[in-house]
C-alpha cells in the first residue's frame, strides 16, 4: 500500500523527466533500481509512451571493446544529431554485493553534452548480463524522447541472450582472436545478433575472424528456403569496425538504422517486441511473487517452510504448494 | 527499499596523471559492498558534476594530487548545488595541506582523507554521513 504522502511523487518525476529535468529523470533511474511504489506510479504512466526510440543492445565478452564502441557510435549519433541515451550494465560482486561501473570511462568525453545521458548499473545478482531494472530503465528512456537508446550489457560469456528479448537490434562484438571456427559454430549468443561486429579491426587477424564468422553464419541459407517453418537461426550481418580509431562506426550506424526501419515497417506484431512484452510481465509477476514472500505479514511463515526444505523435511514443490500463492 | 547499496563516484579532476590512489580506494569501497562509478583520468569539474547527475550518487569522492583541489573542488562543489545536488556528500583526498582543510569544508567538502587512511575508515565516513534519501 503507498502511503498518501509518496503518492503523486511517482508522477511529478515522470512529468520532469519527460519535460527535459535530468535530475528528475537521473533519480526515477535509482528508484527503478530500488523497486519502489514510486517507480512503479511512474512506470504505470511511461510504459504507454515508449516505443518511438531505437533500443540496441550491445553484447560480447569482456575486453572486446563494448564501451569504446558504444562511445563512437554516440559520437557518431550525435553528428546527426540524435539525442542518445546509454545504459552500461557491470557485474556486481556475488560476496559484497558491490560493484565496479568503469563503462564511463570510455564514455566521458561526451558527458556534458545535455543531449547524452549516461548511466551505469550494478547487475545486482541478476543473471543474462542485464540488471533487473534494465528494462523499466530502457523504456523510461524511450518515452524521455531520446532517439537511441544503447544498453551495454556485462561481458558475457556465450549463454547470456537477456539483452535479446529487450532490445530492437541487437550487436554481438567480437574481437580478432577470440577463437578459430569452432567458436563460430556453437549455440548461444551469436544466435541472438542482428549485427555481429567484429571490433579492434585496426588489429592483425580481424578480416580473417570476419571471413570465418561469415562463412559459420550463413551455413544452411539453403535450407531456409526450402522449409520455411523450421526455426530459422537469424541471418546477422558481419561487419568491421574499430571502436577506437573509429573505423567501421558510421557503416555499423546506418546498419542499424537499416535494421530499424525494416522493423518498424514489418506490420506483424515484431517478434522481439513480443518478446520484450512477456518478459516484462513475466519479470513484474517474479518481482511481485518474491515481494510477496517476504512481506512483513508471510515472512514467518516462508522462513519455517526455507528451514523444512533446507532440513530435507519437505520437499520445495510441497513448500510452494503449502505457500498457496495464487495467481 | 533502504538496504541498497550506496553508490559512490571516484572522480579524478585536474591533470596530474596519478591514479593508484583513486584506483585502490575504488576496489576497496567495491569490498565494502558499495557501487563505485569510476571515471578514469583528467575530469573537468563539468564532467564530474554531470556524471554525479547521471548517476544520482550519494557520495563524490575526489581524488586530487595536483595541487590544485583550491579550484577544483570548490568549483565542483558549486557545480553540485546548482544542479540541485546539494545532499550529495562530498569527500576529498590525495595531496592536500592541512591548512587548505578548513577552506575546503566551507566550500561544501565533508572530509578531507589524507595518505594513509585506511579504505575502512573512508567507507565507515561515508556509509555514516552519506544522506538517507528514498
Amino acid at each position: 500500500m503507498t502511503p498518501p504522502a509518496e503518492r503523486g511523487t511517482g508522477t511529478r518525476l515522470a512529468d520532469d523527466a519527460r519535460s527535459g529535468s535530468r535530475r528528475a529523470l537521473s533519480r526515477l533511474l535509482t528508484a527503478i533500481e530500488s523497486r519502489t511504489p514510486v517507480a512503479e506510479e511512474a512506470l504505470r504512466l511511461l510504459y504507454p509512451q515508449a516505443g518511438g526510440a531505437h533500443v540496441v543492445g550491445i553484447t560480447g565478452p569482456p575486453g572486446g571493446g563494448k564501451s569504446t564502441l558504444v562511445a563512437a557510435l554516440v559520437a557518431e549519433a550525435r553528428r546527426g544529431q540524435r539525442a542518445v541515451a546509454v545504459l552500461a550494465i557491470d557485474p556486481s560482486s556475488p560476496v559484497t554485493g558491490g560493484a565496479i561501473l568503469g563503462d564511463r570511462i570510455r564514455m566521458q568525453q561526451y558527458a556534458v553534452d545535455d543531449a547524452v545521458f549516461i548511466r551505469s548499473m550494478a547487475s545486482r545478482g541478476h543473471l543474462g548480463g542485464l540488471a533487473a531494472a534494465t528494462a523499466g530503465s530502457a523504456a523510461v528512456l524511450d518515452a524521455c524522447g531520446f532517439d537511441l537508446v544503447f544498453i551495454e550489457t556485462v561481458g558475457t560469456g556465450q549463454s547470456e541472450v537477456e539483452v535479446a528479448a529487450i532490445a530492437d537490434t541487437t550487436i554481438v562484438v567480437q574481437a580478432p582472436e577470440m577463437g578459430d571456427e569452432v567458436q563460430a559454430m556453437k549455440a548461444g549468443l551469436l544466435e541472438v545478433a542482428d549485427l555481429v561486429v567484429v571490433n579492434k579491426a585496426d588489429r592483425p587477424g580481424a578480416d580473417r575472424a570476419a571471413a570465418q564468422l561469415r562463412s559459420m553464419l550463413s551455413l544452411g541459407e539453403v535450407d531456409d528456403a526450402l522449409d520455411a517453418a523450421r526455426p530459422r537461426p537469424k541471418r546477422p550481418r558481419v561487419l568491421l569496425a574499430s571502436g577506437l580509431d573509429g573505423s567501421g562506426v558510421p557503416e555499423l550506424l546506418r546498419a542499424l538504422d537499416a535494421h530499424d526501419t525494416a522493423r518498424r515497417r514489418d506490420d506483424r506484431p515484431h517478434a522481439a517486441r513480443i518478446a520484450r512484452a512477456r518478459a516484462q510481465i513475466e519479470g513484474i509477476l517474479a518481482d511481485r511473487t518474491r515481494d510477496a514472500l517476504w512481506s512483513a505479514r508471510r515472512r514467518s511463515e516462508t522462513d519455517a517452510l526455507v528451514e523444512r526444505v533446507a532440513a530435507h523435511e519437505l520437499d520445495p514443490y510441497a513448500a510452494v504448494d503449502l505457500l498457496r500463492l495464487s495467481l | 527499499m533502504t538496504d541498497r547499496p550506496l553508490k559512490v563516484l571516484i572522480a579524478k579532476p585536474g591533470l596530474d596523471g596519478h591514479d593508484r590512489g583513486a584506483k585502490v580506494l575504488a576496489r576497496g569501497l567495491r569490498d565494502e559492498g558499495f557501487e563505485v562509478v569510476y571515471t578514469g583520468l583528467r575530469q573537468t569539474p563539468e564532467m564530474v558534476a554531470t556524471a554525479a547527475l547521471q548517476e544520482d550518487v550519494d557520495v563524490v569522492g575526489l581524488s586530487i594530487l595536483s595541487g590544485a583541489h583550491m579550484t577544483l573542488v570548490p568549483r565542483i562543489c558549486e557545480l553540485l548545488r546548482s544542479e540541485g545536488m546539494d545532499d550529495v556528500l562530498v569527500t576529498a583526498g590525495g595531496i592536500i595541506p592541512a591548512e587548505d582543510i578548513t577552506a575546503l569544508k566551507e566550500a561544501g567538502v565533508a572530509e578531507v582523507f589524507g595518505p594513509g587512511t585506511p579504505i575502512g575508515v573512508v567507507a565507515d565516513f561515508m556509509r555514516e554521513h552519506a544522506r538517507p534519501r528514498d
